[in-house]
């Protein structure tokens, strides 16, 4: 056999793997889009559910998703992107730094149901904050942190060096440079990596099990140490605890929580792209 | 010619990673208000000289300094010390020109308002003056509040050098200023050093010998991290004393 | 020039500083939080139970047997049938993405390969629930869908975005002048790719394979969904098609309805226990490549 056949064979073989890669992928989505599109409703959206969840909407479960992701939010973003700037502007490679590294690379290897399990025992247990709301995105921030950290020492570390030069030898200080350069100019590539860090957190189920998630609470939640329902671990109820579910809301409620991760996912990379093309360096 | 030096090396060494050295025992002493120029083939050692006078190699991991190096008489790597203002004591030009990613005013006042400076007047008097100084003042004059980036090559290293100004610094450092650009250009920022040297201690690293030769007052040859020879701009590039700066000015070798 | 004091500003720099220092350590101490906690709540289990039964085959918390075996090589199949699938073809699908693909078909495989690892695991669970197992049982004619091999097969389509990914940058990196160097001396590219480009990658692509593999080892929904839940020995060669019971589905649908403090609590945390340390293992093993790389990559450049 010639060597440009085989050349050609093998192309042809790596093609088809990456479409066996990417079909499934718009298999998923087409199924669900097809299935999932004649549930939806305006009071499929707004409604509370009815009939042991079998009729009516799922309001509780996206207003539970909204409420962990920005509480997730609240305690990941600023620790995360604090991490980052220590990372990248600060330290210098000693072996703090290098545990440092390790931690995160192997906090992002954890399993998610480990991560259930440690928001139950330090956070709902421990410090007493029952399942709550606080204690869900407690545990879904820590989850999400590597992802937030990487990203955004990443785009800490694309800002041009030569930018941190010149402000430090006109006088500033570290933290001013970091300050009023580096961070304006990273912050499209954190917002980017903060939404795909969100966007897990917001589909995340394992984690939610033990520490906020209600299986049926057919109201809104009061406060930040109350019960919530919430969209993926609602799909997982319906589609293997509750007997006879209309297959339509199944879909329906998958619909909506892939609408939900996807189009952060989107925004993510909307503002990536627009960011490449507007900045000067 | 004989006043105090503004700065006075004491046998400097340097070195990156804590083996070979960039520096080896340099002892120099710089005059106020003339050109000092510090030239040489590549890797002998002169940016790493340039960077040691305003701390900037501070930045370096694993960099280490030996000996002394005195700006009025101050040690300026005593504990202590505020290097923040050192840097705004001694400013710094360099070999690419590198505008912050804003408008031109806000390159200008990125500097004084680190400082702590607010006064509107006194930013928008200095503006003018560095600009002025820097001989970009007529070009750019109607368009401070444009990207600076949109400026071309040329101007943007004019205007690196008034964004040094705004400081107003008694030192000011040039690592091979004009070394990306055209003739007309590198001629504007020359004449700019003719007049600068009446106000501040000019030191630069030229980025070639006709440069030196042009805008030397002092020269200091240096080679593989050590001073070789030390004289006045004239007497040097027509009678140096040592064969190897000989053999580097007459284009020998480097 | 005017200088206003920055006294004050200077203080709340210094705090800021050391604040961003302190959070670097909570990193560490989150991890070894996880550590803590889990032995603290999972430990009893070793007292309570004596190692040998923890060793039996039987999974039977109503009765009080708590043999992990069955749970242990539950995970082990499910994540060695999803490794044989998305290891290679995680592999093949980055060279194809990093060195055959032009320019514009990288820019739509990328973000597309992104959407898959955005899919919520829930979401999939439910597709090979409703989608893949009917298919699972009318092909292979197996009495149930909800097999080893259906989570094998959610299990890769899982981890096949890291791994991807990961490796794609890793082939990304190698410098364009070792391919250049292959090519002069008269290679194809395809001869290029395999001989020069993919092992100067190789440290990149086995952290790529690890962390694949970690991610697989610790899914839980998806596999929880798909794979029937029994908790049986899957020592016979028809195990793929059959029901299997991972460690991660275990502690997900039990903990829910333990007592605390309960031995059955206890166990589940163990088994918690032993996940964490089966990843920490796998992601060292990733961790070390990673770093390894950098300091080559250091030495060359010093």
């Amino acid at each position: 056999m010639s060597r440009h056949l085989k050349q050609r064979l093998g192309y042809t073989l790596l093609a088809l793997a990456a479409m066996a890669v990417v079909l499934p992928i718009l298999l998923v989505v087409g199924i669900i889009v097809a299935e999932g599109a004649p549930a939806i409703s305006w009071e499929f959206l707004t409604a509370m559910p009815r009939e042991g969840m079998r009729a009516g909407g799922i309001l509780p479960a996206i207003v539970g998703t909204v409420l962990l992701t920005l509480g997730t939010a609240v305690f990941a973003v600023p620790l995360g992107v604090a991490v980052a700037i220590y990372l990248a502007e600060y330290a210098r490679d000693t072996t703090l730094t290098r545990l440092i590294r390790l931690a995160i690379i192997n906090l992002a290897g954890v399993p998610s149901v480990v991560y259930g399990l440690f928001g139950l025992g330090l956070f709902v247990l421990f410090l007493r904050l029952g399942t709550s709301i606080l204690a869900g995105s407690l545990t879904l921030a820590i989850m999400t942190l590597p992802v937030i950290i990487s990203t955004a020492e990443e785009a800490l570390r694309a800002v041009p060096q030569s930018f941190r030069v010149v402000s430090i030898s006109l006088g500033g200080t570290r933290w001013q440079t970091v300050r009023r350069i580096v961070l304006p100019q990273a912050l499209p590539g954190i917002l980017t990596g903060v939404i795909l860090g969100l966007e897990r957190a917001a589909g995340e189920t394992a984690p939610i099990l033990f520490t906020v998630a209600a299986f049926f609470l057919p109201r809104l939640p009061r406060s930040i140490f109350d019960q919530t329902m919430a969209l993926p671990y609602h799909l997982f109820v319906i589609s293997t605890q509750v007997p006879g579910m209309p297959v339509r809301i199944q879909y329906g409620t998958a619909l909506v929580l892939l609408i939900f991760v996807l189009s952060m996912n989107g925004l993510a990379t909307v503002i990536r792209s627009r960011f490449r093309a507007r900045r000067q360096w | 010619m004989k006043e105090a030096p503004k700065f006075r090396l004491e046998d400097v060494s340097y070195t990156y990673d804590g083996r070979s050295y960039a520096l080896r025992d340099v002892s120099l002493s710089i005059y106020p208000r003339q050109v000092t120029a510090i030239f040489g083939p590549a890797a002998g050692g002169k940016s790493t000289l340039l960077r040691l006078l305003n701390r900037l190699n501070d930045l370096v991991e694993g960099g280490r300094m030996e000996g002394r190096v005195l700006l009025d008489g101050e040690d300026i790597y005593r504990p202590g010390l505020d290097v923040t203002a050192l840097r705004r004591r001694v400013g710094m030009v360099f070999a690419t020109p590198v505008p912050l990613p804003m408008t031109i005013r806000h390159n200008l006042t990125y500097g004084p308002q680190l400082a702590g400076v607010r006064d509107r007047r006194w930013l928008e008097q200095k503006i003018r003056e560095s600009l002025e100084a820097a001989a970009l003042w007529d070009e750019v004059k109607d368009r401070l509040d444009d990207p600076a980036s949109e400026l071309s090559g040329g101007q943007q290293q004019r205007l690196c050098l008034a964004r040094t100004l705004m400081l107003e610094p008694e030192v000011i450092l040039l690592d091979a200023p004009t070394s990306g650009l055209d003739p007309i250009s590198t001629a504007k920022v020359e004449d700019s050093l003719q007049q600068l040297k009446r106000d501040y201690t000019v030191v630069i690293v030229p980025h070639n010998v006709q440069q030196a030769a042009r805008v030397a007052d002092y020269a200091v040859f240096m080679l593989q991290g050590e001073l070789i020879e030390e004289g006045l701009g004239e007497e040097l590039f027509t009678r140096p004393r040592d064969q190897r700066t000989e053999d580097y000015i007459t284009g020998r070798f480097g | 020039m005017r200088e206003r004091g920055r006294g004050k500003e200077r203080a709340v720099e210094s705090f800021t500083e050391r604040l961003i220092r302190a959070t670097g350590i909570l990193v560490i101490l989150f991890l070894v939080l996880i550590f803590l906690f889990l032995i603290q709540e999972g430990g009893a289990a070793f007292l309570e139970i004596p190692p040998g039964e923890l060793l039996q085959t039987r999974w039977y918390p109503n009765e009080a047997r708590f043999g992990i075996l069955p749970l242990v090589l539950g995970s082990l199949l499910v994540t060695a049938g999803a490794a044989m699938v998305s290891l290679p073809l995680g592999l093949l699908t980055a060279v194809f993405v990093a060195e055959v693909a032009p320019r514009w078909m990288r820019e739509v495989l990328k973000p597309f390969i992104e959407v898959l690892a955005g899919i919520p695991s829930v979401v999939l669970g439910f597709l090979g629930m409703v989608a893949i197992s009917p298919l699972v049982r009318e092909f292979l004619d197996a009495p149930t869908g909800l097999t080893a091999l259906t989570g094998s097969v959610m299990l890769a389509y899982m981890a096949l975005p890291t791994i991807v990914s990961v490796a794609e940058d890793a082939l990304d990196a190698v410098p364009r002048s070792y391919r250049d160097a292959a090519l002069a001396l008269g290679a194809t590219r395809w001869q290029t790719i395999w001989r020069v480009t993919v092992p100067a990658a190789r440290s990149g692509i086995l952290t790529a394979m690890m962390l694949g593999i970690g991610r697989a080892i610790g899914e839980t929904m998806a596999v929880m969904m798909v794979t029937g839940n029994a908790a049986r020995m899957p020592l016979t060669a028809d195990s793929f098609l059959r029901p299997v019971r991972t460690m991660t589905a275990t502690i997900a649908a039990e903990m829910g309805e333990v007592a605390r403090g309960s031995t059955h609590y206890h166990v589940l945390f163990a088994i918690g226990l032993v996940l964490f340390l089966v990843t920490f293992l796998i992601n060292l093993i990733a961790a070390w490549s990673i770093f390894r790389q950098r300091r080559r990559h250091g030495r060359l450049l010093s």
